[in-house]
């Protein structure tokens, strides 16, 4: 029983970690049908957020608050990743849509470019790109619109990107001169310590838990409610999901499709920020951090089916479990005298490397009997 | 008029050709050792490449995962080598085996003590596996980026499954070529590279004219009718899964031939072979040289990784960006590639642009005609 629940615990611990990374994928997925490469990279910004974060927590000034900062993280990741991935979305995705193809290649381009960035320009820097980037999307969107509908306003625009590019250079410098750690690039991994009282473990029915585990599978538990009702509560969730449905007959009644596109862009991306906090609680933060989730997540996005919050849950959870139970050998456990030659298999993917071999196995046979994973989008459409 | 259309003089063509054949026989005079290395390398991947714009250009299958067959013909070529070199050390079995405490050759191993045998699996295991996971994919009407990601998730397989084993294959650290043996001369040394470079060349070559084949004549026509309109073909009474299983595993094969010349060149195979940039990359060398063209894969391979080392042994942190920079502006900018916007109008328009060539009006116009054509 409590090998059970240990092995549950497990489970939905890699299972959560998973889904919170696959969750914006899906819904940008399932929204345009684009495959995000750069999904991972934008990942390892929101870890590296939070590595920022942590040390500029540790300034004297903010030193009372450090324990809470990996709360503010999370809020900031969303934020950074977002805000990359509105841009991503505003200049070269649009200009994709329709052949999901050469977004692919696209993205793929800008995760290159996102790793060596975060190689080779001072983290420090880096924060005040992204400051400048952030005011200078969103500070004209702020003017009465009084000032949007005159003829001057691309002038307003145009100075308040001068003003977001002054703001960036003067944070980007100050925390350069406060933080030294943040003032030289460095290719070299970085780790991010959790707060004292994130440290340690909580037991539960004789198990013992790490607290660090029962973070993420809070985050991701709030993640996943908070989209639930964005989707089905708010006026442009509703619109979010009708163009997903339909887009053409979205456009036709007054949706912007436009307006739309980047908001679930967005959001997905900013999604992809907060899987970066529960990424960097794992183990350190490197270049390559994303690299590593990115082919798990289009396996859940896969097994669950495109445009369906409740398939990617399930599925993320099944892989998650699934991979416990064959990586860890679990069920030689439960069943220790099974006969010799099954025991040997399960023996032979009992490591985590091969447990994946396995699972993908596991999936294509799935696949076969539902090519279109595990709830179908219903239409009468011939595909494409 | 694009340049396909043109009709070249026999005799200029047979020209070409002297010409092309006397530099390949040369180079290796004219080049220094390591240059030519390199140059032999590039060659042998253009092979893949030739692969990859079968199976994209033509039948619109991007595949993240053509690494898998290119290490599995660089697999089965080194360990042949191994094989055949191994009689000095303990139980005629390769160095690395002892390492691990493994006395027999693994059964599987035992065929590629064979040379005849090695040199059809060199090919057919890879175009084999490929024919499997295509089948199995494209039967259930799996497509456009659900394949990608299938064929990257299987390459990430493949890649955990090679790394893993140290004691069938030596896991992480991969098979070395470099010192061993064949035809009683090292395969490092300086002459054999060489043989290496013309028999790279001339199987590029080679693979030219047989990719030319395939997408030549009604195979080829329906190659494009996948790409452009499945289900149409299929409405047509085609069955699509057969001819994508075919093209796909002919890719497989082009790419183990490629593995293995790439690895008796480089010295080693290793699973650094399967990570998925590498793969990625592939598809960009055919992207960047134009997709569609097969002459394209060719230059874009040899062209895009000429720049890669030189711009590595100059500013090796610029690469990266130079590569992402490239992925972005081949697909929002030059989707045709170099090649395909040189054969098709883009000359024409840079010289209208520039007033240097005189407009046709029409009416509709060509641009709107075009659109409608190429319609998804």
């Amino acid at each position: 029983m409590e090998l059970l629940l240990d092995s549950l615990f497990n489970g939905v611990a890699i299972g959560s970690v998973l889904l919170v990374a696959a969750l914006g994928l899906a819904i940008v997925f399932g929204l345009m049908g684009v495959i995000n490469l750069a999904h991972g990279e934008l990942m390892m910004l929101g870890a590296y957020t939070t590595y920022v974060t942590q040390l500029i927590f540790k300034l004297p000034i903010l030193k009372p608050f450090y324990n809470s900062y990996i709360i503010v993280s999370i809020f900031l990741a969303f934020i950074v990743s977002g805000v990359v991935g509105i841009l991503l979305e505003k200049t070269i995705i649009r200009k994709l849509y329709g052949s999901p193809l050469e977004t692919l290649l696209a993205t793929w381009g800008v995760s290159l470019i996102l790793q060596q960035f975060v190689r080779s320009v001072p983290l420090a820097y880096g924060t005040g790109l992204v400051i400048s980037l952030l005011i200078g999307l969103f500070l004209p969107t702020t003017f009465p619109s009084k000032i949007k509908e005159s003829i001057n306003f691309k002038y307003f625009k145009f100075s308040s990107w001068i003003f977001a590019a002054l703001t960036g250079v003067l944070t980007g410098s100050v925390i350069s001169s406060s933080v030294s750690k943040l003032s030289r690039a460095s290719a070299r991994n970085v780790d991010v310590t959790a707060p004292s009282w994130m440290r340690g473990q909580v037991e539960i029915i004789g198990t013992a838990f790490p607290k660090t585990r029962l973070m993420i599978i809070v985050i991701t538990l709030i993640s996943v409610i908070a989209i639930t009702l964005f989707l089905n509560q708010s006026a442009w969730g509703m619109r979010i999901r009708a163009v997903t449905q339909n887009r053409q007959m979205s456009d036709c009644l007054g949706i912007s499709t436009e307006k739309v596109d980047i908001i679930t862009f967005g959001i997905g991306s900013g999604l992809a920020g907060v899987a970066g906090v529960a990424v960097s609680l794992l183990g350190s933060v490197g270049p390559n951090v994303g690299g590593n989730y990115i082919v798990g997540c289009f396996m859940v996005v896969v097994l669950g089916g495109v445009g369906n919050l409740l398939g990617t849950v399930l599925a993320s959870f099944g892989i998650g479990i699934m991979t416990d139970l064959i990586g860890a050998g679990r069920l030689l456990s439960i069943w220790p005298d099974m006969p010799l030659p099954l025991s040997n298999t399960i023996n032979f993917f009992a490591t985590t490397s091969m447990a994946r071999v396995m699972i993908f196995a596991l999936i294509v046979i799935f696949l076969q009997f539902k090519p279109t994973g595990l709830f179908p989008q219903k239409g009468r459409m011939v595909e494409n | 008029m694009s340049l396909s259309k043109i009709k070249f003089d026999k005799k200029i063509v047979l020209s070409f050709w002297i010409i092309l054949i006397a530099l390949i026989i040369a180079a290796p005079t004219l080049l220094p050792v390591f240059r030519l290395n390199l140059l032999g390398r590039y060659l042998s991947l253009s092979i893949v490449a030739l692969g990859v714009d079968l199976i994209w250009g033509y039948t619109g299958l991007l595949s993240l995962g053509q690494g898998i067959f290119f290490a599995l013909g660089g697999y089965c070529a080194a360990m042949y080598l191994q094989i055949t070199s191994s009689s000095e050390f303990p139980n005629n079995i390769p160095e690395f085996f002892a390492l691990y405490g493994v006395e027999k050759l693994p059964f599987f191993w035992e065929p590629f003590r064979s040379p005849v045998f090695t040199f059809f699996a060199i090919w057919i295991i890879p175009a084999l596996v490929a024919g499997l996971i295509g089948f199995l994919v494209f039967r259930n009407r799996i497509k456009g980026v659900y394949f990608s990601i299938l064929t990257q998730a299987s390459l990430l397989v493949f890649f955990n499954f090679f790394n893993g084993q140290q004691k069938l294959i030596n896991g992480t650290n991969g098979l070395k070529t470099d010192v061993t043996q064949l035809f009683g001369q090292m395969v490092g040394s300086e002459s054999m590279q060489r043989l290496f470079f013309w028999i790279t060349a001339f199987l590029v070559i080679a693979a030219w004219f047989f990719a030319k084949w395939v997408v030549k004549g009604r195979f080829g026509n329906i190659l494009i009718g996948i790409r452009d309109d499945e289900p149409r073909v299929r409405f047509t009474g085609y069955n699509p899964v057969m001819f994508k299983t075919i093209i796909f595993s002919i890719a497989g094969g082009l790419a183990g031939i490629s593995g293995a010349l790439y690895t008796i060149q480089s010295g080693i195979v290793s699973p650094q072979f399967m990570t998925v940039p590498f793969s990625i990359e592939m598809v960009i060398w055919v992207a960047v040289g134009g997709r569609g063209t097969l002459l394209g894969a060719i230059l874009g391979a040899v062209f895009i990784n000429y720049a890669k080392s030189l711009v590595s042994e100059a500013l090796p942190a610029s690469w990266m960006f130079i590569q992402g920079g490239l992925f972005i502006l081949v697909v929002t900018a030059l989707p045709e590639g170099v090649l395909g916007w040189i054969q098709g109008d883009g000359p024409r328009n840079l010289l209208q642009r520039f007033g240097l060539k005189r407009k046709i009006e029409t009416y509709p116009s060509l641009e709107v005609n075009n659109k409608e054509g190429n319609n998804e």
